[in-house]
Parts: C-alpha cells; structure tokens; sequence
C-alpha cells in the first residue's frame, strides 16, 4: 500500500543519530517521519551506558549548540558528571556523564512524541524506493510504500549484523534485536562500497553480586557540571559514584587458555575492531607485558542492579567470560546476567558520501552514524544532526551546509571521512583537530548556534539566551581594553598581589588577563576596576579568549591562507584523466575521491603541493566550470 | 587568493656568470627592501645601490629594480637584486632575505602566481603545468641529494625524537583516564631540549656553511693502487688520504672540497673496488657503491701502464646509466708519454700523472665544463635552503614550546607547529599516524 502522506523527510533508525536527524529535520518545520524496527528502543544506549568524554563531549555541546536532545536528555538522565582533564587547559577539557539508560530514553522519546512535524512509525524497513538516481522513498516489511523528498538511513550495527559469543554466532541488530538483512542485501545491490567491522561489549553483572569494599570509588565532580547550554545541575537525578577494579595475572591466565576458542584468534571475525577499544583478550595479546587493566565498575542506572563492567569486552565462550570475570578483585561471586559479545556489520565507505553527508551515488539519500564507519553515540548523534538538516535543506531545495574544520569537531569528523575514508571505526580526538584552541565544549555555543539559528533548528529560547550571553561577552572585552592601568596610580601592594610585580608602563586590562598567571576574578580586585560582571559563563569566555589570543590570532592567519581552496568547487564531472600534469596515481585518486573542493583534495593523502598547484592551473584555464562557493 | 607570503629566489642560473639576479615577491616586499637596501627604490628604475647585511655591512653593490603590484612579473610586489654574479654573493643575497623574513620559493612558483595573477595569457598555461612538473621532479631530485650524509641523519633523529615527544603529550590529552601519566614518566622538558640542541647543532654547521656549499659530487673509483689518493691529493695540494703501495690501504670514504675558479667539487675518495675476503674492506666497497649512487659524475682512474682491464670493465658496467664518466689514465710519467685528453664518442680521457702533476690543467678544465652541464638544474642551496628554513621555523616553534610552562595544550600545539614546518622535508605526518603511534605503544582504550 501506498502511505496516503507526502513527507519531506524520512529517517530510518531511531539511535542517536536517527533521533537527532529526525528531530532537527522536524524542528526545520518539514513533514518529518521517523521509522523504527521498535519504538521501545528509542535512543537506546546499545554499549555504555556514557556519554561524552574527550573529543566526545566536545561533539555532544556542538549537537546542543545546534539544537539538539542528545545534551539536554544526558541532562535529565546522568547519574554521574566528571570534567576530563580539569587540570589541564579549557581546550581540552571535556565534560563525560554516566547514563541511566531508563531515563535516556524517557528523555529522548519524550522529545521525539512532542516534536511537532515529526511522526513516528514501528516497521522495519526493507527497500528504497528511487526514480533513476534519486531516492523518493522506502518500502516496509510490510510492503508499505512511504514517499519522501529525502531520506536518512542510520542503520547502526543492523545492516547483516552478525553477533558472536565464543564459536557460536547469530544474526542480530544488537543482542536481543533482529538484524536489517533484506535492507543490506538490497544496499548491496546498490553497489554502494560496502565493507565489514567489529565492535564488542563486556558481559554485564549484577551489582549485588559485587565486593565494593575492595574496588576504588570514583565519584562525580562536586558541583557536577551540565552539558546543555541551557542545562541546570538541579535537572540532574540522584547521583551515584563509579568503581575501579582490575585485572590480574590469574585473569590473563583464564583469557590465554580460551583463545582457541575465541573468535578473533581463530579467524571467525574478519571485521576490523578499533585499537582503542580493544577486547580484553586483544589486551592482553598485544600488550602482554602488562600485568594487570583497569576496569570501570559503571551502574547502568537507578532503576537496576545491572552494571556495566567497562574495560572488558569480550567475545570469548560463556564459560571462559564468567571464569575471567570471577578471577577479578570484587568480581568473585559476580553473576553475569548478559554475555559479552562481539558484532560485525555492514558499513559504506564514506568516501562515497559528500560533506552533507549525501551519498554521491543517489541523489537525496543521506547517511550518518555506525554505517559510515564510525563509533559512539556523540558521533553518531552529531552526524545525525548534520544529516537531518541536510536532508531537511535538500528537500527544500536549498544548497547543502557543513562547519568547516575550523568551526567545529564534526566538521572535523565529516572532512576526515570524506577525504581520507576509515580504517577502523573512527572515534573523535582532539589530536584530530588542528585548531583544538578555537574547537573548545566551552564556546560550542558561540561556534555554532548562529548558523543553527539561520537554518532553522535553533529555538527562539535557546537563540535569546545565546544572543545576551554574547552581548554581555563583546560588552565585558569591550570595557576591558578600553580601561586602562596606570603604573603611577596603581598601589604597589595590589599590583604585586595581582599581577606578581609592579608594571613598568600602562596596560590596558584585557593585556593584563592576557597574562597566564592573571585571573579575572583577581582582576576585578584592582582598586577601580570592579566589580565586573557576575555571570560565571560570561567571564569565564572572557577569560579564555584573552588567554589563547595569541594562539588564536596565528591559527586564524592560517586558517585565512587556506580559505581561498575550501571556496574553490572542483565540477563533480571532472575526469582527472584529462587534467594534463597529474600523475597517474593522483589521477586515479582524484577520480575515486572525486572532492567537492580544492580543499578537500589537497587533505586527500597523496596529493602534493604541486598536484594542487596543476589543479588550481586548471581551474582556471576553464573559468566556465569553477565558481565561488558561498560562504 | 591565499594570502601571498613573500618568497625569494635566485633568478639566474648557478655558476659564473657576469650578473646574477636574486628575484623577491610578494607583501613585504617594501619592508625587506627598506632594510636591505636602506630605502624603497623608485618603481621601475634602476637604482644603484648597496645591498647590506644584518650588521650593516656591504654584502654586495648592483642594481635594484622594484616593482610594485600589480604591474610586475608575478603581479605582486616585485624585487629584482642585480648583483655581480657568483654563487657566493647572491647565497649571501638569499640568505639575508630569508633572515628578513622571506621563505625560499618552491619550484615554479614564481610562474605559478604569475599565472594565477593573470599575468600570462591562457595560451601559457599549458607551459606553465609543464615547468611546475619539471621544477617538481628537479627539487625533488635536489631535496634528495641534500637530504643525505650527516644532515639527513640528523633530521631524521631529530624527527623521530618529537614525533615520541608528540605521542606522549598527546596520549596525555586525550587519554586521561588510563593509569599511565604518560608525560611525567617520560621528563617531557628534557626531550625538548634535547631536541632543540640537535636542531642548534644542525645550523651551527649550515652558519658555518659546510652545509650550504653546493657544487658537483664526483666519486673517484678505480681498481686499488691505480693511484686514487695521489690524485687526490694532487687535486686538493695535501695529504688527506693515506698513500701507501699497499693494495686496499682505503678503506673509507675520504671527502675532500676542492673549489676551481668558483665551482664547488666535492671528491669522494673510495676504497679500491675488487674481491676480497676482509670485512672491513668489504664495508668500504659498499660504501663505495653508496657514494657512486649519490654521485654527479665519476672519475675512474685507471693505471696507464697495465690499460683498461676486466676489472675496470666490471666496474664500468656497474655505474648507474647515464652518469657522466671519466676516464683517467694516470702514471704517463712511468710510460714517458705526453699528457692529453682523448674524447671518443662522448667518451672522455684524460691521461695524466698525479706524482708529477703533469696534465693536471687538463683534468681540471674538463671537471669545470662536466659542471657546466649542472647548470640547468635547480641548485641544490635552493634545496637546502628550503630545509634549513624549514628547520629554522620548527626550532621557533621549539623554543616557544619551552615556555609553555606546563600548559600542555599550548605545550602541544607547538610542537603540532613544529612538526608541520618539518613535515615539508620529512612528507606529512598525519593525527592518525600519531594516534597509530600511540595505540602500537601504549593499551589504550576501556
């Protein structure tokens, strides 16, 4: 049958990236529809139950600044909040929450049901419907035919998922879900570049089982911090600290001796897992001299007495996990209630996608999270995010947006999938960011909302709040370089009390916070000068802007050398064959790559200066195919 | 348009020459010329004028042409330094403008912004793909020769110490939660500094100008005893290599620069090539072969008195194709022949007798027109040059590295900025080669 409602947009999958596509598609004002095998699992935790982390929380705050759930429900869900990297500096901290599971998805599916535009609808999906190489649509299991001006798949771990436990396997979704086998097939014959990779999970315990009074406590961080821009701690539930335990030589014994049985070592698993998320068992193989692994002993919420024993995914047989397991400080009469497992599934190559995230192959088809190659919930969910406002701006017929790699860390993610494709799953880092200074959780807010607001997913509350944040921020900067400290009127007393020493000439006091020993809240002390503004988020911008200035200044220099490439559009039907001066390999990767910009091109590996510089030759030999994109 | 930095090179061929013509472009064209010449001279007249140093001094007097934007070669700001010639002077010439600020051009790039200014039409275009091309391959065959010896082994230790150093400040980051305190086991400052002595080592040596003197590496090869080191050191006029009639006595590389009217020759003297069952021979014909490999040309001496044999016929076979060979044809004084230069189908001999210095002259005006045939390719200083400046913006990042005071994210991000300015001698080093690094080092992950 025939879905009698024309959508505009489609969603396919109800994870974090299908919830945050949907819902920003929705909040775009389009005729949204959000397909799901079972509307229970909305914006189900399918590993950890955590959220955020280095490079990760970074992501989460830019899905907030964007507007969307994925903060605001760890919000109203998180049971613990640490800042990372607290002592180092505001670039590289990073906020990280334990999830109650429960209520993560309380909170999205809440989100999800009030949305207006957006409609929810339990069936799997097995087709795509497409006029020539176009898509308008998809078909049901049970044969429902939906159309729709664009549609987003995010399929997760589903397509051809295959779960293995020791020499056993099944195919599966995740463990306790059905695999999508008709829809990969079906994709498959799309020839879409498909490829295979692992992931795992640890077995889960019941926490009743466990000796705490040997494990280390970890608590939260005291006040606990909030993720959303708009959060408040006063939405957190009740909190609960984190336990550490460890693995010993006796475990590694256990682990070694059920190698023959295990998956990975015996070539039953060809899917490629990520090194820094190693099984227990690829621990211990390739890092054998180290006599014992951490574990985080994490509660998988309020509700349960389920925890989640982070630091030992495993796909070993049942009798070896539970043998490992008890051979573990605290873990000695532990009950698994879940075996561990490991899962391979389908991916697409994401050098096949464009920066929105489109596939280059068919027209309005967009991708995002587990099926392009990558792990995690944040970067899953800032895919999502991405998707859903392109496929939102496709079917309304505007030009596609992306940030830039200077502008935020998924401009980061979605540059590095595109030009130089996956390897192994990709997880964000902030080694991956070149301009790490200026991509900070604490300015997301300031990076992003404004495009958000001009596309059309940021609300009027979230836009007020940011527009008075920033006022007073340019306001406070304002007031400080333009007040300035007299060496003859400063009391020596203050300046050494403040500043270490005297000053031997007048500063203005933005030069003075400047200084890597100044505080602003010291600042204010001098006699005139205070009381500054009280708003923490305001001064605390003020401050770190003012410290990393000069780092800032540098990055935005080169940042300014290299705009003139990103803007350059290279045709889409270029054959690089015909481009006289390439070599033939860079012929050949070009023709494969086929990027959107100069830009693109010059990061893809194996491009040289001087193949850029035959390009830009070109480009402008034919005036005719290259135009400026705008900005 | 990028922002147009302002690069500089050498404009005119190496060698000698009546004018030479170092050529600077881009925007701070003006400032350079106010310091280098005490003023902006007038747009599109020849000014007589002294070209100082640092210190004030006169490195060289000629004419100075400047060209403002647009109406110039490149269609930027324009400085032509017309000098008198002489490879020494205008190094000294590059070398000043790179201390104002300058970075050596890359290869065709004046070319290149022409074009991309619109200063050529579109018929030249296709030229100008084909002189970036050839420039490439010509840099790239430089940059190899310079990147040898002890400068390349000292990049590369150099390298190889901050990319660890990188690994350890950058699992700090973004690992905080492993047991590991990665950068306090591994006394992060002390690395640094070590890094930095190596890099102060590394232009001590290029200030000395061991490092920039460019000219001609010729390999001295030969069955032993044919009378090498006589040669050479007839050719140098001192006793650098030990002369005995022992067979084998060389058992390493001798390096001696010879300079003839200007041209830098670099000799490589090589133990004598022939079986033989002694290790410590056998490693001095290896490197041999080494030296043959990196060489612009090859002089074969041969004794005059046995003539060419099968073992000078093997070693011939074994030079790689189209390197310029010489033969010479040494000791005449035994046979009582006259010295004389024989040219047969672009093959050349010379016979001569080192012991007497008889025919001498001869050999010495054929290695100068050998190093005439250099001419067109890009100098090996423009090359050096390029790395050392390279090196000299890494050791910049280094040094502010070190005052980072325990703010690792800045700590970090120096040296990201170092290893970027190397990148261009050493290829990219991408985060994920940094991650896999790493991963491979340390158990990372829940």
């Amino acid at each position: 049958m025939f879905y009698p409602t024309q959508f505009d947009v489609i969603v396919i999958g109800g994870g974090h990236a299908g919830t945050e596509a949907a819902l920003a598609a929705a909040r775009m004002g389009l005729n949204t529809l959000l397909l799901t095998h079972n509307i229970e699992t909305l914006g189900q935790m399918s590993c950890n139950p955590s959220i955020g982390g280095i490079g990760k929380g970074h992501l989460v705050k830019e899905v907030d600044a964007l507007g969307g759930a994925m903060a605001a429900a760890t919000d109203e869900a998180g049971i613990q909040f640490r800042i990372l990297n607290s002592s180092k500096g505001p670039a590289v901290r990073a906020t990280r929450a334990q999830a109650d599971r429960v209520l993560y998805r309380q909170a999205i599916r809440r989100r999800l049901e009030n949305q207006p535009n957006l409609w929810l609808f339990q069936q799997a999906v097995d087709d795509l419907i497409l006029e020539g190489d176009r898509v308008a649509g998809v078909v049901t299991q049970l044969g429902l035919h939906f159309h729709a001006k664009a549609v987003v798949l995010t399929a997760g771990t589903f397509l051809a998922g295959l779960v293995h436990v020791g020499q056993s396997n099944y195919q599966a979704g995740r463990a306790g879900d059905p695999p999508s086998i008709t829809l990969a097939h079906r994709l498959r014959d799309l020839a879409l570049p498909v490829k295979r990779f692992k992931t795992g999970t640890p077995p889960r315990i019941d926490s009743r089982t466990l000796d705490y009074s040997v494990m280390e406590e970890q608590p939260g961080d005291d006040p606990a911090p909030v993720f959303s821009f708009l959060g408040d701690p006063s939405q957190h539930p009740r909190q609960l600290p984190c336990w550490i335990t460890h693995t010993n030589s006796h475990t590694h014994e256990i682990i070694r001796g059920g190698l023959d049985r295990s998956p990975l070592y015996t070539g039953v698993i060809e899917g490629i897992g990520p090194r820094y998320c190693p099984s227990i068992e690829d621990k211990i193989m390739r890092f054998s001299g180290k006599e014992s692994h951490q574990i985080f002993v994490e509660p998988e919420g309020l509700g349960t007495h389920e925890i989640y024993p982070n630091g030992i995914s495993t796909s070993l047989p049942f009798d070896v996990q539970l043998a490992l397991v008890r051979s573990i400080r605290g873990f000695e009469n532990a009950h698994i209630t879940r075996p561990g497992y490991a899962i391979e599934y389908d991916y697409f190559d994401p050098l096949g996608l464009k920066s929105s995230l489109e596939t280059k192959a068919i027209q309005g088809l967009f991708f995002a999270g587990q099926i392009n190659g990558t792990t995690g919930y944040e970067e899953a969910a800032a895919q999502g995010i991405l998707a859903g406002i392109n496929a939102g701006l496709s079917a309304q017929g505007k030009p596609s947006w992306h940030p830039q790699r200077d502008q935020a860390y998924l401009g980061v993610m979605v540059d590095d999938l595109i030009t130089r494709g996956v390897v192994e799953p990709y997880r964000m880092f902030t080694s991956r960011a070149e301009y790490r200074l200026m991509l900070r959780e604490d300015n997301a807010d300031l990076r992003l909302t404004e495009a958000g607001r001009r596309l059309g997913v940021v609300n009027d509350a979230r836009w007020q709040h940011f527009e008075e944040k920033r006022e007073a921020i340019e306001c406070e900067q304002e007031r400080l370089k333009s007040t300035w400290v007299n060496p003859r009127l400063l009391p020596r007393e203050d300046a050494e009390r403040v500043l270490g020493k005297d000053i031997e000439r007048e500063y203005s006091l933005h030069d003075l916070l400047r200084r890597p020993d100044v505080s602003y809240q010291e600042l204010m002390t001098l006699p005139g000068v205070g009381p500054g503004v009280s708003d923490a988020k305001v001064t605390e911008q003020v401050e770190i802007q003012a410290k990393y200035q000069g780092y800032i200044t540098r990055q935005l220099e080169e940042i300014a050398r290299h705009q003139h490439y990103e803007a350059l559009l290279l045709p889409a039907a270029l054959d690089y064959r015909e481009v006289h001066g390439l070599s033939i390999e860079v012929q050949q990767k070009l023709n494969l790559h086929k990027p959107e910009t100069l830009g693109q091109a010059a990061r893809i590996s194996g491009i040289t200066p001087a193949a850029v510089s035959v390009l830009l030759v070109h480009l402008k030999r034919g005036l005719a195919g290259v135009s400026q994109k705008s900005a | 348009m990028p922002r147009p930095d302002t690069i500089v090179a050498i404009a005119t061929a190496p060698g000698r020459g009546g004018i030479g013509v170092v050529r600077v472009s881009g925007e701070s064209v003006a400032d350079l010329a106010h310091a280098m010449l005490g003023k902006v001279p007038r747009p599109r007249t020849a000014t007589l004028n002294s070209f100082f140093s640092a210190d004030g001094g006169v490195i060289d007097q000629g004419l100075a042409l400047y060209f403002p934007a647009p109406h110039s070669y490149t269609g930027e700001d324009v400085l032509e330094l017309q000098g008198h010639g002489g490879d020494a002077v205008l190094r000294l010439l590059v070398s000043r403008c790179l201390e104002l600020g300058a970075r050596p051009a890359e290869p065709g790039e004046f070319t290149r912004r022409a074009f991309l200014n619109d200063k050529m039409d579109l018929a030249q275009a296709e030229s100008v793909v084909d002189l970036i091309d050839a420039a490439t391959a010509e840099a790239a065959k430089t940059a190899m020769r310079s990147l040898r010896g002890e400068f390349s082994a000292a990049i590369h230790s150099l390298v190889e110490a901050l990319i660890t150093l990188r690994m350890l400040v950058e699992a700090t980051l973004d690992f905080p939660e492993e047991e590991i305190d990665f950068l306090a086991e591994s006394d992060a400052y002390g690395r640094l500094a070590a890094i930095s002595a190596q890099l102060e080592r590394v232009f001590r040596q290029a200030k000395q100008g061991s490092l920039l003197r460019e000219g001609m590496h010729i390999a001295l090869i030969g069955q032993p005893n044919a009378g090498k080191s006589s040669l050479l050191n007839r050719l140098a006029g001192e006793d650098v290599a030990i002369v005995t009639p022992v067979a084998g006595t060389t058992r390493d590389a001798i390096r001696q620069h010879i300079e003839l009217d200007g041209v830098a020759l670099h000799f490589v003297d090589t133990a004598g090539l022939r079986d033989t069952e002694d290790e410590v021979e056998k490693i001095g014909i290896a490197r041999t072969w080494q030296a043959i490999a990196h060489a612009n040309a090859a002089l074969l001496l041969i004794d005059a008195t046995h003539g060419e044999g099968p073992g000078d016929r093997d070693i011939i076979a074994g030079l790689p194709p189209g390197l310029p060979l010489v033969r010479v044809f040494n000791k005449i004084d035994l046979q009582g022949t006259e010295p004389r230069v024989e040219e047969n189908g672009g093959a050349t001999a010379v016979y001569l007798s080192a012991k007497t210095g008889a025919g001498m002259e001869l050999l010495h005006r054929h290695l100068l027109q050998l190093a005439g045939r250099q001419h067109g390719e890009e100098g090996a200083f423009m090359a050096r040059a390029r790395h050392l400046s390279a090196l000299r913006e890494a050791g910049e990042h280094l040094a502010l590295a070190g005052s980072c005071d325990g703010r690792v994210e800045l700590f970090a991000e120096e040296l990201k900025a170092a290893q970027v300015a190397l990148s261009s001698i050493t290829g990219e080093f991408s985060a994920d080669d940094l991650l896999g690094e790493i991963f491979s080092r340390f158990c990372i992950g829940k």
